[in-house]
């Protein structure tokens, strides 16, 4: 602890901060990849999710409680050591990329399944009526429509990739954190924990708070305009018994 | 593809070996009671927290709900690894006895010392988690209970312990239950520090598979691990894990439901 107070502390950290800026530019990286492939597969699941198709449902669903329900350090090690062992070379920044993005891709699913389902029916009557086809309904109609109710959770979820990084430690990833542990264990810098770790948590402070704070007053937002609408409408209705 | 065979049966043997399967299913004991203890405690600690950001609005006061916002946007905005990493290097821990290490199953003072704070760690962090999730259950206590306690001459604590908190946590139960399933997801962070729970002890037989694989000979041949070793190990922690978090799972959604249905 005392280290903070340490001047030595701090130059050794300012020495080494090309560890740190690349330990932060690799995060971003992966989160940035990461959110790629979970958007891909959030979509396409989310969209089989709500499908009339049996089969396609049954995918989503197996796909979402599978990953939802096993813990991502498990997931990502069992990528690294399967490929390792049979042979395929494969960088661990990719086995990373893999492993949030599908991680985070069955929490994608949900989101956009409950966006979906918070469009009124009466929205794909419409647009049935109008003659669009199931594709044309989902993209140019109800996804849309989403787009609102689903901004908020999905801005929470890349926060959670964004710390999920952290997780990269386990296969000697090049990650914030694992570039943190590593410089106050190294042989030459180790030692600056308070410096290194104030540093390491600021920076990723500084990517999460404003997201989930700008997800948190979206929320709200959302939150209180559904209100005044509800109460708006209970007015009215009120108006309309006593005439 | 006979080749494959073998090392299939090879790797199923590594779970027929008992003491291989007790240690995995000690780990798991250990995930478990981990979790609960983690649980329980961030719970009452959460609680806290969510009392004093919420209503810690008047005067003085307004410290309490500074710390508590400060607390919980901080480790809400940061990962649980680096609070591990945090505490292991600077987490106090208590003397522990030689005999409670062994009574734990571990060889040495020092992997218990790690262990508590560990669990220091996924407490502090879970606690920001549950406060928040505790403070939602308080927002939907509607304000007439309040109104209706003082007026029946409760005082404040009183008002919180007895009226508004048992109605908070009943709304919010499911919510807890999804985060215990988290909870026993994020105890696999634990692997990078210390071997004891499940996630741990799988990879550590993973790394020393050769050993029960039967591709041990001698001890100039090693025995080589194959990867249908990391397959059935690995499959069998994801069994376990997605068992426990599916059951869970399951409830939450049967509360869910329940709560839909029942006339607002």
């Amino acid at each position: 602890m005392e280290t903070v107070f340490s001047a030595r502390a701090w130059q050794t950290v300012w020495q080494y901060r090309a560890t740190f800026i690349s330990g932060f530019l690799n995060t971003l990286q992966s989160a940035l990849v990461g959110l790629l492939i979970a958007l891909v597969i959030g979509f396409v699941l989310g969209l089989a999710a709500v499908s009339g198709k049996r089969l396609l449902r049954g995918i989503a669903r197996v796909y979402v409680e599978f990953f939802q329900n096993t813990p991502l350090i498990l997931q990502i090690c069992f990528l690294y050591y399967a490929l390792a062992y049979s042979g395929v070379k494969i960088q661990v920044v990719t086995i990373g990329f893999l492993g949030l993005g599908l991680y985070t891709g069955a929490y994608m699913a949900e989101v956009v399944r409950a966006g979906i389902n918070a469009v009124p029916r009466g929205q794909f009557d419409a647009a049935a009526s109008q003659g669009f086809g199931w594709l044309d309904t989902m993209r140019l109609i109800i996804l849309p429509e989403t787009i609102k109710i689903i901004l908020p959770p999905m801005v929470n979820q890349m926060v959670a990739l964004i710390k999920n990084t952290s997780c990269l430690y386990i296969i000697g990833g090049a990650d914030l954190i694992s570039c943190t542990y590593n410089f106050v264990t190294g042989v030459e810098t180790g030692g600056a924990y308070g410096p290194a770790y104030l540093l390491g948590g600021l920076l990723f402070f500084c990517m999460c708070y404003p997201l989930s704070h700008l997800a948190g007053r979206w929320e709200k937002r959302l939150k209180a305009r559904e209100q005044t609408k509800a109460s708006a409408e209970e007015a009215q209705t009120g108006e309309e018994a006593t005439v | 593809m006979e080749n494959f065979l073998t090392d299939l049966q090879g790797s199923f043997g590594i779970l027929r070996n008992t003491e291989v399967l007790l240690y995995l299913l000690k780990g798991l004991g250990f995930t478990l009671g981990i979790s609960l203890i983690t649980i329980l405690c961030s719970i009452l600690l959460g609680a806290v927290l969510a009392l004093m950001r919420n209503y810690c609005v008047h005067g003085a006061q307004r410290v309490l709900k500074g710390f508590s916002t400060f607390y919980i946007e901080l480790f809400r905005n940061t990962p649980l690894m680096l609070w591990m990493f945090v505490c292991f290097v600077m987490c106090p821990a208590p003397e522990f006895s030689k005999s409670f290490a062994t009574a734990l199953g571990f060889s040495s003072v020092v992997a218990v010392k790690t262990l508590f704070k560990a669990i220091v760690a996924f407490t502090l962090f879970t606690t920001a988690v549950m406060a928040e999730i505790i403070r939602g259950g308080l927002n939907s206590v509607p304000v007439g209970q309040f109104e209706s306690a003082y007026s029946q001459g409760f005082g404040t604590l009183h008002t919180m312990t007895l009226i508004v908190l048992p109605q908070a946590f009943r709304n919010i139960v499911p919510t807890l239950l999804s985060q215990m399933i988290t909870t026993i997801k994020d105890s696999s962070y634990m692997a990078s520090l210390v071997t004891v729970e499940l996630m741990g002890c799988t990879k550590l037989i993973i790394s020393k598979a050769n050993n029960y694989n039967g591709t041990w000979v001698d001890r100039f041949d090693r025995g080589t691990i194959h990867v249908t070793d990391v397959f059935v190990l690995f499959g069998f922690a994801f069994l376990v894990y997605f068992v426990i978090n599916f059951m869970l799972s399951c409830t939450v959604r049967r509360l869910r439901e329940r709560k839909r249905k029942q006339p607002a």
